[in-house]
């Protein structure tokens, strides 16, 4: 398609834009196949108990009806009860709920029946029919009650570094109690699976996942098939942020559904049922003590939390762990428990347990610094360290004052008052506050297949998913600049189990860790290239392979620029049409190297909260990001400002609130549950350091997906301490909460 | 009672399930203009324009985030003025024109929205962005394009939880400003 607006952006845009903005793009639920039937799960309306009596005669003869599964008349299924199929090779005990596996109901709203029928209208009226009787039993969901109860918790972390509780013992010292809510993904694309059985023993599958390879094993040891039998198809993700790191309910049932009926069967969640089938952040109480001298020297860190998991899973995150390692510090001590709920399993949310943690901490050292009469920056870049304290290992790359620096400038920090209430616009205080963001930055292996057509064309290849942050964008970025071609001539593929293992998309590696298997593919191609040069070309016979250069694909003799061949002439030497190479890979070993590795973030906000009314607008956000070399700007650019839309959430709006007389979550609705719309979201500035990070990978780049949110909500409380002297520690920060807030 | 699909549905969760008794799927002839083709189609009536135009139409530009009217993924334009397609049953737009992303563009030339989308990466996922490119073009259209806020009080409507508000607005804007005709 031609564009009929001057292109001086073309450069940026992504390599499947034109596909989204036409609405061509298919994602899961799209895809049509023969003869396929629609399913809609019926979920249970207990939050504990048992199943008594199920009665589906009114649904099965409601128009359009093809069949109603559930645990009596669900197919046995190897993953659920590896131990009853000893023949079966590669079995592997299903991960989570085994939905349709027993009668048992474990919270409110668990699938406990799956609508089968001829149309969507139809399966949504079986659905409605299927009539269940239930033994209810007594649950428990209230986490703030319960947290207080120590013979509830489960599995006790502790780490110490010098003395405990340290910072009680400091000239200056603050400690606080924080909460963080039960927040939900919600990716606009809901949940979908649609689950083809080829054959008896092979079975494609349509499936919002971040990870195919992760869901092809997952499936295929439910099944006790080789993975080879099992193929997964993810083209399009319409969001995640960690909902699809592991497959749900949704995956067994669709897949035995379409077992049982023989036909292909497409299952989409409904909107209310992403609030619990596909994870959530896990609510979590916090208590942060931070301690210093008068000078700002920190001289202790205890950090306690408690996070809630389901009753049949245990899920623990990194909320204490920023605390750590993060601030230069001798003592410091953490605690972190767990508290199993009659819920669904929390699972990995965007910026995961150190957005949450970060909170705190961060929160804590504006505390700290108001009281020690401190400006947060300085007060931050006194306690700023090259070594990681947990581990005392160097870091890779840490730019954290260049950020400071560049952020402070662009909110115009030189104009923000120590003091609370003394900057004031009409009736509006004025307050500006900063937080600071820190994530792991790993590298993980990965496989890349290169392919050069004799026409110049170079297409990649690789199993990952990408949930909208731009992966097929950065990459072919990463392999014109091996290649030294336009980008125009690349192609990446992804999106098939059937591709070469990628890695999964979460925790911030994508880059990394794909990156390099881009750039390693790239380099062997052009190996390859000089290899057969030498080979075929008689003029190369006998030459070194360093004495070869090689520019775009023209190969020539850096001795004689007189000797020279082209890919392609090689290529029609060889008698194909194309060459290709697999190649490998290899994760990072930080023990190897003797480095420490994250990324870093730091985020400002100007806020303006209203004298009288306590209504909170926020006017200004600068969002810096320490990442490495960035390899794609404009959709670098696009995931920070992303995460400081969902850290505007967090800090705002986002709580899921869980009626504990039923165990129902009460607002499982996106007009309920309220994320950032529109009018909320002020001008952001992005800024990065853009320094490559010299030992993480050969390109240099690390991952930004969750810095881009991490410390983001500690820098709206700063901004609104800042503003009114009122710190609310309980998240969401709304103004009626301010309100009852004394400064 | 199975009638009226979203009605249907709100009055079958409050009613005890004994007083609802299933009839066969009534079908009704419809007559639509869908991106200027017009169609004649036997319906199912309880069917709404997101799942005729995504299930049965091939027509999957258009989005299902909710199914409830409160994301905008799914926004269409029905005779000119945008509409949640999840909202608006099959049955009631006998005779309606309807467009839809697919119908947006102009052969194989895009809509200046579209192209604005492009130039400033005002989406990453691409779920909300047919909904959010379909509000955009009536913001343009209405006259509601006047100022940056305005902007964004008329898109209130479409939710992009991969943040991509300011790219989006400065794509309208920059649409707005150049006086093309949308």
């Amino acid at each position: 398609m031609k564009k009929n607006f001057n292109s001086a952006y073309l450069p940026d845009e992504r390599v499947d834009g034109l596909e989204k903005v036409t609405g061509k793009a298919k994602y899961t639920a799209e895809h049509q196949l023969p003869n396929m039937a629609y399913a809609v799960f019926v979920c249970s309306t207990i939050a504990k108990g048992k199943i008594k009596h199920i009665d589906t005669s009114k649904a099965l003869s409601a128009p359009g009806a093809i069949d109603v599964m559930h645990y009596e008349n669900c197919p046995k299924v190897p993953g659920y009860q590896p131990a009853a199929f000893p023949d079966l090779k590669n079995v592997g005990e299903w991960r989570g709920l085994k939905v349709f596996g027993d009668p048992l109901v474990r919270f409110y709203g668990q699938p406990v029946a799956l609508a089968l029928a001829e149309s969507i209208e139809s399966a949504n009226e079986v659905a409605k029919l299927v009539e269940i009787e239930y033994e209810a039993e007594a649950f428990e969901t209230d986490f703030d009650t319960l947290r207080k109860d120590p013979s509830k918790l489960k599995g006790s972390n502790n780490y110490v570094r010098g003395k405990i509780q340290a910072y009680k013992e400091a000239p200056f010292f603050v400690e606080a109690e924080y909460n963080v809510p039960i927040e939900v993904h919600n990716p606009m694309e809901m949940h979908a699976t649609i689950a083809f059985w080829e054959t008896a023993d092979t079975v494609l599958l349509h499936d919002k996942t971040q990870g195919p390879k992760a869901t092809q094993s997952a499936v295929a040891r439910l099944f006790g098939l080789p993975e080879k039998n099992v193929r997964i198809i993810a083209e399009n993700v319409g969001g995640a942020f960690g909902s699809a790191l592991r497959s749900w309910a949704n995956v067994p049932a669709a897949v035995i559904a379409a077992k049982k009926i023989q036909r292909p069967v497409k299952l989409v969640l409904t909107r209310p049922q992403m609030f619990n089938l596909v994870g959530y952040r896990p609510q979590a109480w916090q208590k942060v003590g931070v301690g210093a001298d008068a000078n700002g020297n920190l001289l202790g860190i205890t950090h306690h939390a408690i996070s809630n998991t389901s009753r049949y899973e245990d899920f623990r995150e990194g909320i204490v762990d920023a605390s750590k390692f993060l601030y230069k510090c001798d003592h410091v001590d953490t605690e972190y428990k767990i508290l199993p709920l009659d819920l669904s399993t929390p699972t990995w949310m965007r910026g995961p347990g150190e957005a949450t943690g970060c909170f705190a901490l961060e929160c804590s050292l504006d505390d700290l610094a108001f009281k020690l009469k401190m400006d947060p920056i300085q007060f931050r870049i006194k306690n700023f360290t090259e070594i990681q304290q947990e581990s005392k290992l160097p870091w890779s790359a840490i730019n954290l004052k260049d950020c400071y620096a560049k952020g402070a400038e662009l909110i115009g920090w030189k104009n923000r008052k120590q003091l609370p209430k003394t900057l004031k616009e009409g009736d509006w205080y004025v307050g500006y506050g900063m937080g600071v963001g820190v994530f792991g930055a790993g590298r993980g292996t990965s496989t890349v297949r290169a392919i050069l057509h004799a026409d110049g064309r170079v297409v990649l290849e690789s199993a990952v998913s990408d949930m909208g942050s731009g992966t097929a964008t950065a990459m072919v970025k990463v392999a014109a600049n091996a290649l030294g071609i336009p980008e125009e001539k690349i192609k990446f593929v992804m999106g098939d189990s059937d591709l070469p293992p990628g890695p999964m998309q979460g925790g911030s590696t994508t880059t990394s860790t794909l990156g390099s298997g881009v750039h390693l593919a790239c380099e062997s191609l052009k190996d390859l290239l000089k290899d057969m040069a030498i080979q075929m070309v008689d003029s190369f016979k006998s030459m070194a392979k360093d004495k070869i250069g090689i520019e775009g694909l023209k190969l020539f003799s850096l001795d004689n620029n007189n000797i020279s061949v082209t890919a392609r002439e090689l290529i029609d030497k060889k008698k194909v049409s194309f060459i290709d190479i697999v190649k490998t890979s290899p994760g990072l070993n930080t023990r190897e190297i003797q480095k420490a590795t994250n990324s870093f973030s730091v985020h400002f906000v100007k806020v303006h909260v209203h004298s009288k009314t306590n209504e909170i607008q926020l006017k200004h956000v600068v969002t810096t990001g320490d990442a490495g070399k960035i390899i794609s700007e404009a959709t670098a650019r696009s995931q920070m400002l992303g995460g400081a839309v969902g850290g505007i959430g967090m800090a705002l709006t986002e709580e899921v609130k869980v009626d504990h007389s039923t165990g129902k979550i009460s607002n499982a609705t996106l007009g309920s549950y309220i994320v950032p719309r529109h009018t909320m979201i002020p001008h952001i500035d992005v800024w990065f350091t853009n320094k490559p990070d010299p030992y993480i990978n050969a390109i240099g780049a690390k991952g930004l997906g969750e810095i881009a949110i991490i410390g983001f909500a500690a820098a709206v409380s700063n901004a609104i301490f800042n503003a009114t002297g009122k710190r609310v520690r309980d998240l969401p920060i709304t103004k009626e909460k301010l309100a009852k807030v004394k400064a | 009672m199975a009638s009226v699909g979203i009605v249907t549905s709100l009055i079958a969760e409050a009613m005890p399930l004994e007083a609802f008794v299933p009839v066969p799927i009534p079908k009704q002839k419809v007559s639509l203009e869908i991106n200027g083709k017009k169609l004649d189609l036997m319906v199912d009536i309880r069917s709404t324009l997101q799942d005729l135009l995504r299930e049965e139409l091939g027509l999957t530009g258009t989005k299902k985030g909710c199914a409830m009217g409160d994301c905008g993924s799914c926004m269409i334009h029905i005779n000119g003025n945008r509409a949640n397609a999840c909202l608006s049953l099959v049955v009631y737009n006998d005779g309606n024109k309807i467009t839809t992303i697919e119908g947006l563009s102009n052969g194989d030339q895009l809509h200046p929205v579209q192209a604005a989308f492009l130039k400033h990466d005002s989406f990453q996922c691409g779920y909300c962005t047919s909904g959010q490119i379909m509000s955009a073009v009536t913001c343009l259209r209405e006259g509601a394009a006047k100022n940056r806020e305005e902007i964004k009080k008329y898109m209130q409507r479409n939710i992009c939880r991969c943040g991509s508000y300011q790219n989006i607005v400065d794509a309208i804007e920059e649409v707005k400003k150049s006086g093309v005709k949308v």
